[in-house]
């Protein structure tokens, strides 16, 4: 389907751009730009991003690829987790006596 | 930044006469908005909200376009090889700042197209300071030194804004500000100690920009339409007239020691406040830049017209060049 529309309307699609600071980092999500395709994303991001050396590395994903979660579903999504503190190390009542643990 | 368009069925399904669910998110949102929490684009949030942030965030990506022509003009004419550089970079930075900015808007669910459309129709506005000529190349160092300071004292609250793309697109800015604003001082610096005909330079664009770039915090607090609301929303942290007497007070002393002098006979320092007490602000004077009739509004316009006129064939040629690529892979 974006493909689809990616030939019929005129604007370039939108592609949002991560980016990995230096190595040993993760990429991180810094913003979007538009391009024809993702070659050109990528320079665009070049561009756009990395003006200051913000960068060693750019990924580059078509914005309508994402998938993601509702908000409006975030409690069903994640209010398992909340009663489940004994999954955190601080649940633990260790004596003071015991070390290394 | 983010998939767009994925949170308008909420507001149509309120809006279909259940005012009480209505009433109940906008509790809700303003809550959030209370405790300090951030908006993202999927978020519910009210229409009211999403249009100011469209109508602010696309207003301040046009004024970063528009802003690369009054300094675009000294390209070719800088004075060193040195000037000439660092004015290129501070234009594309320009540039970089509009991409960060509509890439904000967009995630609000507008595109792209719209709002270029709305600033070449002349139905957006963009910061009338913009519609000031350049004469000289000291204007170039009045510029960064005046309207970049201005703007970082704009910008720096807009990092904490409520609305998460918005805040982000905002830090990034802030931190390239420093440098644009640092490098006009520095153009004004040389000039105020140069010749006689430098200083003359310099003191003539400080008068040419001075109450411009007082009027860019916008009307008075009494005047503002938008404040009070912009403010419960935390879109704005502080008033026009609280972010221009900062400006006013940090700027005066940067004035005294390049041995310039501002442009307001009933500028003085009040000893009991430490403010800097001003003139009045011709305010006839902003109405007619912002409606049009500023010395270069038109001109302004037309450039931002042609450049997207001479530019369409790129874009159309991009676009079929992509499209040849993709089919041809899509054989293979």
């Amino acid at each position: 389907m974006s493909e689809d529309r990616a030939s019929t309307s005129k604007e370039w699609p939108l592609y949002e751009v991560f980016i990995r600071a230096r190595s040993g980092l993760e990429h991180k999500h810094v913003g979007s730009v538009h391009a024809v395709d993702a070659r050109m994303a990528i320079e665009h991001a070049r561009d756009v991003y990395t003006r200051r050396q913000e960068g060693v590395s750019i990924w580059v994903v078509r914005s309508a690829d994402i998938v993601a979660s509702d908000p409006a579903e975030a409690d069903a999504l994640f209010e398992p987790a909340r009663d489940k503190v004994y999954r955190h190390p601080t649940f633990y009542d260790i004596p003071d006596e015991v070390k290394n643990l | 930044m983010y998939t767009q368009g994925l949170d308008l069925l909420e507001p149509d399904r309120a809006g279909r006469g259940d005012r009480a669910a209505l009433a109940e998110l906008e509790a809700r949102f303003q809550a959030r908005i209370d405790a300090d929490e951030r908006i993202e684009p999927k978020d519910w949030m009210p229409e009211a909200y999403r249009r100011t942030l469209i109508r602010q965030i696309s207003q301040h990506a046009h004024s970063e376009i528009v802003g690369m022509l009054p300094e675009g003009n000294w390209i070719t004419r800088a004075p060193t090889l040195e000037r000439k550089s660092v004015l290129i970079a501070k234009v594309q930075d320009e540039g970089g700042h509009g991409m960060y900015l509509y890439g904000a808007a967009e995630t609000l669910g507008v595109s792209r197209d719209q709002l270029v459309a709305q600033l070449l129709s002349g139905a957006a506005k963009y910061s009338s300071i913009f519609n000031y000529p350049t004469p000289t190349w000291a204007d170039v160092g009045a510029i960064g030194w005046l309207v970049d300071g201005a703007a970082i004292i704009n910008q720096i609250p807009l990092c904490r804004c409520s609305y998460g793309p918005y805040a982000r697109a905002m830090v990034r800015i802030c931190k390239e500000e420093s440098f644009h604003q640092r490098q006009g001082f520095d153009i004004m610096h040389a000039l105020a100690r140069g010749t006689q005909e430098q200083r003359r330079m310099a003191q003539e664009a400080l008068d040419r920009w001075w109450w411009p770039s007082l009027m860019m915090f916008g009307p008075g607090d009494a005047d503002s339409r938008h404040t009070a609301q912009s403010m419960r929303w935390k879109i704005k942290r502080f008033t026009n007239d609280e972010l221009r007497q900062h400006f006013i007070d940090v700027t005066v002393p940067q004035a005294d020691y390049l041995g310039l002098t501002i442009p307001d006979p009933q500028l003085r320092r009040d000893p009991e406040s430490g403010h800097y007490r001003f003139g009045a602000i011709d305010w006839s004077e902003f109405q007619r830049v912002v409606n049009g009739e500023g010395p270069c509004n038109r001109e302004r316009l037309e450039a931002r017209r042609r450049a997207e006129e001479e530019g369409r064939w790129v874009r159309e040629a991009a676009a079929a060049h992509a499209a040849k690529h993709r089919a041809r892979e899509a054989r293979a």
